[in-house]
């Protein structure tokens, strides 16, 4: 994934800034609050909710399990339909793929729709390497850009900054890049999105290459789908003479049909809406409409060694609606940056570690930032059980053992840290296999209770520290079922 | 080795562990919700339509011109945009100037057209959404695109169905589709919705009635 964030500090320390930064705490939980209510309302209108994510969830399921065959099928409609297709085993190759189809045009700016393939891939930086501009024209990625930042939400990646904040970052950043910000721009988010139309107008109508991603590729009929709210969108997928789309794979539904469960599902998860203001789909090329040019790129960079896992596959089912991290009580607190992904929150944290692998601080930290209280699970539409998988990779990171990295399988060390946990579970272990062990233990501890520590020492300090020790009852259990007789006798 | 066979070897073997046959998807979700007339439908695509702020307008077909005029000179327009195959009857009572849209013209000329008139594919009640398919009385995508004035016109009930689902089944998928739910908007900024950004930020639906002769203006 994108360099961007190399040498992240682990979550835990990300976090600890972001937790004592009021502004932050404050523009989060009034933004995450906002969309909650709604979206709740927004499903509630739907009286077959439950039917459509188990439909959402198994047409997913269905398509991951023959990916293999969807992508040739698409592949193949894709091409009938005039566009041609790329693949890229990683982000290198896909970027160098997008610099490449850029150059042949002659061009040296590209306008972009919003699309987390492209963030995950750096596509933005990689293209300046080679002396091409990208600029952004979704609403809240022109504020990420101007203002020199890094998203922090799936759907609205400036959901940390507030209207004064935006403000002042378009006044002080639009000349830099284009039409400068209207004089006297006040902080009215009607007047602060005008200031946005005006800045990128000039920029779309110019246009002569567009780079997208897609919400949705139609295996049998070769179709893309994206669904926006802005109008960026539709310009740039109909403006430029080129457009090139980067999709990850796991983005394909076999069928036409299959998209009445989605279009469904997507809209009322992320923005509440019974439909979002615009729908585009495109299947190739149309003479005489919209760019005679269209080049998918197919982009893997670790979604297959996470197809490769039983447990974590489900993480691609994935469509990104963002409706986990509204709901997520460690996400409202620690916000987006502490993840450091362009995938944040709940599906950030099982979905980095398994693009990227768990090697680096950050990544082996991630399935650790969460409470587990399975909110995310609740409002997800493809019912992705988030925390099983959290648990699944916690697991992986603590014990390590088998997994698939860029296609080989591997083994993985235990990581470093977790000592006290291990041989506190080895203990358990032992002990709970030996009924006499256990006995005697329960029984001591019943009569040392009154002298158990509210804390830990040692290693266990920092655990005990956000965490009640469980009081140790006066008798075992066990002791009392016997003397009762399962009950029967009157208690005590 | 070519990164097609790589990718594809990759997913191959992820997916060994897999039994090759799964059960079919099972389709449990409603075909449309609620149970309503052809005029309760049509009622819905109005409400649905006003509430993400698209301006609706009802007419029978003989008034159509007059109401399209009257529009055209309420919102002050000097310039109309025309898809090829729009019904000329529609723009007789206009005294907007038209402009035909040619293939060959520029994002640039597009930009300086105040309206644009269309009629649509399909139209769903559920979610208030037009559905352009790109067919000669819609035009080039582009055309309801960069002017900043959109009305378009749709025949009730014939092109009213009431839910997503339904639609898809009338859509065909080789055209390029736009799906419009009012205006272009933004939720953007703290996640509370803003409407007009960069897509027309004035959008009319007009419900031309084929059937009544009356007038059933509202």
């Amino acid at each position: 994934m994108s360099g961007t964030y190399l040498g992240m500090p682990a979550f835990p320390e990300a976090a600890r800034e972001a937790v004592n930064n009021k502004t932050l705490r404050g523009n989060l939980r009034h933004a995450t609050h906002t969309i909650r209510a709604k979206r709740e309302k927004a499903v509630a209108e739907v009286s077959d909710w439950a039917e459509l994510r188990e439909a959402g969830k198994r047409i997913k399921d269905h398509t991951l399990r023959h990916l293999d065959r969807y992508l040739v099928q698409l592949e193949e409609s894709v091409t009938a339909a005039g566009g041609t297709v790329h693949w890229a085993a990683d982000a290198d190759e896909a970027n160098e793929i997008v610099a490449h189809l850029v150059k042949m045009t002659g061009e040296s700016e590209v306008v972009k729709v919003k699309s987390m393939a492209t963030q995950e891939i750096g596509l933005n930086e990689a293209l300046e390497a080679e002396g091409i501009r990208a600029y952004e024209t979704d609403l809240a990625e022109l504020i990420v850009q101007l203002g020199k930042d890094r998203p922090s939400h799936i759907l609205v990646p400036a959901i940390h900054r507030n209207r004064g904040e935006i403000r002042d970052i378009f006044e002080r950043e639009m000349s830099e890049w284009g039409r400068p910000a209207p004089e006297g721009l006040t902080d009215t988010p009607a007047e602060l999105a005008e200031a946005a139309r005006l800045h990128l107008r000039e920029k779309f109508l110019r246009a002569k290459v567009g780079v997208s991603g897609a919400n949705f590729m139609v295996a049998d009929t070769g179709t893309l789908v994206v669904v926006e709210s802005e109008g960026n969108g539709r310009m740039c997928l109909t403006l430029p003479e080129t457009l090139i789309s980067v999709v990850g794979i796991e983005k394909i539904v076999p069928t036409w049909q299959d998209l009445e469960v989605f279009l469904q599902t997507l809209p009322r998860s992320s923005t509440a809406e019974r439909m979002n203001p615009y729908t585009s789909t495109w299947t190739g090329t149309t003479d005489e409409d919209g760019p005679q040019h269209f080049h998918l790129v197919l982009l893997d960079n670790g979604r297959s060694d996470t197809l490769a896992d039983e447990v974590g596959r489900q993480a691609l089912r994935c469509i990104r609606c963002s409706a986990c991290l509204n709901v997520c009580p460690v996400y409202e607190r620690a916000g987006g940056h502490a993840y450091g992904s362009v995938y944040p929150g709940p599906i950030g944290a099982i979905l980095s570690p398994q693009l990227r692998g768990t090697a680096s601080e950050i990544d082996a930290s991630l399935p650790y930032a969460s409470s587990l209280c399975g909110a995310c699970y609740e409002v997800c539409p493809v019912a992705i059980d988030i925390p099983e998988v959290l648990v699944h990779l916690r697991e992986r990171v603590v014990q390590g053992g088998p997994v698939v990295r860029e296609g080989n399988k591997v083994v993985l060390k235990p990581a470093k840290g977790h000592a006290a946990e291990r041989a506190a579970m080895r203990a358990a272990r032992w002990a709970f296999s030996r009924p006499g062990v256990l006995r005697t233990g329960q029984r001591a501890a019943s009569r040392t209770r009154r002298v158990h520590p509210r804390t830990l020492p040692g290693p266990g300090k920092a655990w005990s520290g956000t965490r009640d020790l469980p009081a140790v009852p006066a008798e075992p259990f066990r002791d009392w079922w016997q003397r009762t007789d399962g009950g029967k006798e009157g208690t005590k | 080795m070519s990164s097609r066979e790589r990718i594809l070897g990759r997913v191959r073997r992820a997916l060994a562990d897999t039994p090759g046959e799964d059960a079919p998807i099972e389709r449990a979700y409603l075909r449309e919700h609620g149970d309503r007339g052809v005029e309760e439908t049509v009622e819905l695509l109005a409400e649905n339509l006003a509430d993400y702020r698209a301006i609706v307008h009802r007419c029978t077909s003989a008034d159509l011109p007059a109401t399209l005029a009257g529009m055209l000179a309420a919102r002050g327009a000097k310039t109309v945009l025309v898809p090829p195959g729009l019904e000329p009857a529609w723009l007789a009572d206009a005294g907007t100037e038209q402009v035909p849209d040619r293939a060959g013209s520029t994002p640039h000329e597009l930009d300086r057209i105040d309206s644009v008139v269309t009629a649509c594919a399909v139209a769903v009640a559920e979610t208030g959404t037009i559905v352009l398919d790109g067919g000669p009385d819609q035009g080039r995508r582009r055309i309801t695109l960069v002017p900043d004035h959109h009305i378009c016109v749709v025949r009730v009930p014939d092109q009213v169905v009431s839910s997503v689902p339904q639609a898809l089944e009338r859509l065909d998928p080789v055209r390029p589709l736009t799906w419009i739910s009012g205006p272009s908007a933004t939720s953007d900024i703290e996640l509370d919705r803003v409407e007009g950004v960069h897509g027309p930020r004035t959008l009319e639906v007009v419900l031309v009635d084929s059937q009544a002769s009356e007038d059933v203006n509202s």
